[in-house]
């Protein structure tokens, strides 16, 4: 049994926090941030984020896990077809690797290989179906497996999207496929967040939300402008315009973020993009 | 329709640098819809060959370039015109520079590059709807087709950037799956959000494909 999955289902409020692998071989700075990572349950390790091409996620996570850092594998549809899901995950298994954070991916466009054909073969709810059969031991198409894998899965989701309902479909999708846990994409704003824990709530799976270590004004207005599904409110944005020392206002709104996120949900999942030394303060 | 557009001048300049004298041919059906390959673009080819100093021997206008036998026949009428040519440009979809291809031991340069199944919005504005997967799911998505206009072809909902009812990709264009939800709304029913929708069969979309009526059909 994975920590996470233990602490979950003790009721504990968890913290998670994400690693990137690096474009090259030199793993030398991610086990340095690694050791930073304080009072953090598991880690992410991302797979090929944003589309930027990266060593494999799953190499990383087996080496971290190795080395004693629980991970959780993000592994996207984007850049393979259901066999090298399958396979991957199999390996993973093999790795001692539980944790699962199983997306559909960004659009190639947005990476910084555009001209890559994105695959999509299988959508985040199949990647889903795919793993609780591979956990009871068969295959896609039906095959026993020699040496059934461990999973502890998860999903991801998005509490501001718009229309909610629409969004929400998805997510009941997802726990009917098998997603133990919630990680959701970059909130700031509580009563966002509780409304989606509140639709959640019949549904008993855990939410961890998603809190963006945001170091600038600039910064927010590019992640608005550019990233899928993150919007920072205009009132953020302000106060880190206004700011003397921008950081120590993005790590304070951050700070409130996992305040209130003890109150509404499970967990927190931070992402502080390369500033892992913020992380106790944060906590703090 | 099949779309198509002229490939850039410097591309076909390049390509037909060998040759200096040329047969050209278009088609009468979709590459004339999408004015790529009709009657007025195969005249304009023809002006900018000659003033890159080519002789054009002579051309014509396939009724549907893809139609294998057709080609041929309409080739065979300029027998002579062909004969005379150092290469062959068709301006048609890449079905209709292999139906003459097919046809001819000549060099054929394809002067279009063929894009996708394309509805028409109106005059000159093309959205291709289908993909041809062979495996149609239109019937649960209230006939707005996922694989095709979801930038990621998913089955069971919308993406985590669905931003306002948009897509990720072209916030200019509507989340396929909003649409298809909204539509699905009006007609009081769950369609394809009633079920997980299992992986595609690819198997469908084996290349190349293959078909031919049974006995009695044709």
């Amino acid at each position: 049994m994975s920590y996470l999955s233990e602490q979950l289902a003790d009721g504990q409020f968890v913290v998670t926090a994400e690693i990137a692998p690096p474009k090259g071989t030199n793993l030398a700075p991610a086990f340095d941030e690694a050791k930073k990572f304080v009072g953090v349950t598991a880690v992410n390790v991302t797979d090929n984020q944003g589309a930027n091409m990266r060593l494999s996620s799953l190499a990383l996570a087996a080496r971290l896990q190795q080395s004693g850092t629980e991970t959780i594998l993000q592994l996207t549809c984007r850049d393979r077809n259901r066999m090298a899901l399958q396979s991957d995950l199999l390996g993973a298994a093999s790795f001692g690797i539980e944790n699962l954070l199983l997306l559909s991916g960004d659009h190639s466009k947005f990476g910084d290989q555009p001209d890559a054909r994105p695959v999509f073969d299988l959508d985040s709810v199949q990647l889903l179906d795919m793993t609780a059969g591979l956990m009871a031991g068969v295959d896609m198409v039906g095959k026993p497996l020699n040496g059934v894998p461990r999973f502890f899965p998860g999903a991801a989701a998005n509490p501001v999207a718009e229309p909610f309902e629409l969004m929400f479909q998805k997510v009941a999708k997802k726990v009917e496929s098998g997603a133990r846990f919630f990680q959701t994409q970059a909130v700031f704003e509580r009563r966002a967040m509780e409304r989606f824990v509140n639709a959640m709530l019949p549904l008993g799976v855990p939410v961890i939300a998603g809190v963006l270590l945001i170091r600038s004004g600039k910064m927010a207005r590019f992640l608005n402008h550019n990233i899928p599904g993150v919007k920072v409110p205009d009132d953020l944005v302000e106060r880190l315009d206004k700011a003397s020392d921008p950081m120590a206002e993005g790590i304070a709104i951050a700070r409130e973020t996992v305040a209130w996120a003890k109150d509404v949900c499970q967990g927190v999942h931070l992402m502080t993009l390369g500033h892992e030394d913020k992380i106790p303060e944060i906590l703090a | 329709m099949i779309n198509s557009e002229l490939k850039p001048l410097e591309d076909l300049h390049r390509a037909l640098s060998d040759f200096s004298r040329l047969f050209l041919v278009g088609c009468a059906a979709c590459a004339t819809a999408c004015k790529a390959g009709g009657e007025e673009e195969v005249f304009k080819l023809q002006e900018w060959l000659m003033e890159q100093g080519k002789d054009v021997t002579g051309s014509v206008i396939i009724d549907e370039a893809c139609h294998i036998m057709r080609a041929a026949r309409d080739l065979r009428h300029h027998k002579n015109a062909v004969h005379e040519a150092d290469a062959l440009v068709v301006l048609a979809c890449g079905s209709g520079v292999q139906a003459i291809s097919s046809n001819v031991e000549k060099r054929v340069v394809g002067g279009l590059n063929s894009m996708f199944l394309g509805n028409v919005r109106r005059f000159g504005h093309f959205e291709e709807m289908c993909s041809l997967c062979g495996d149609c799911i239109l019937n649960e998505t209230a006939g707005i087709c996922p694989v095709t206009t979801c930038a990621k072809g998913l089955l069971n909902g919308p993406c985590g950037g669905m931003e306002d009812g948009h897509c990720e990709v072209d916030p200019e264009i509507d989340c396929a799956w909003r649409l298809i939800y909204e539509r699905l709304q009006t007609q009081q029913r769950q369609g394809v959000f009633a079920r997980r929708v299992p992986p595609k069969n690819w198997s469908r979309r084996r290349k190349p494909g293959r078909y031919r009526l049974k006995d009695g059909e044709s």
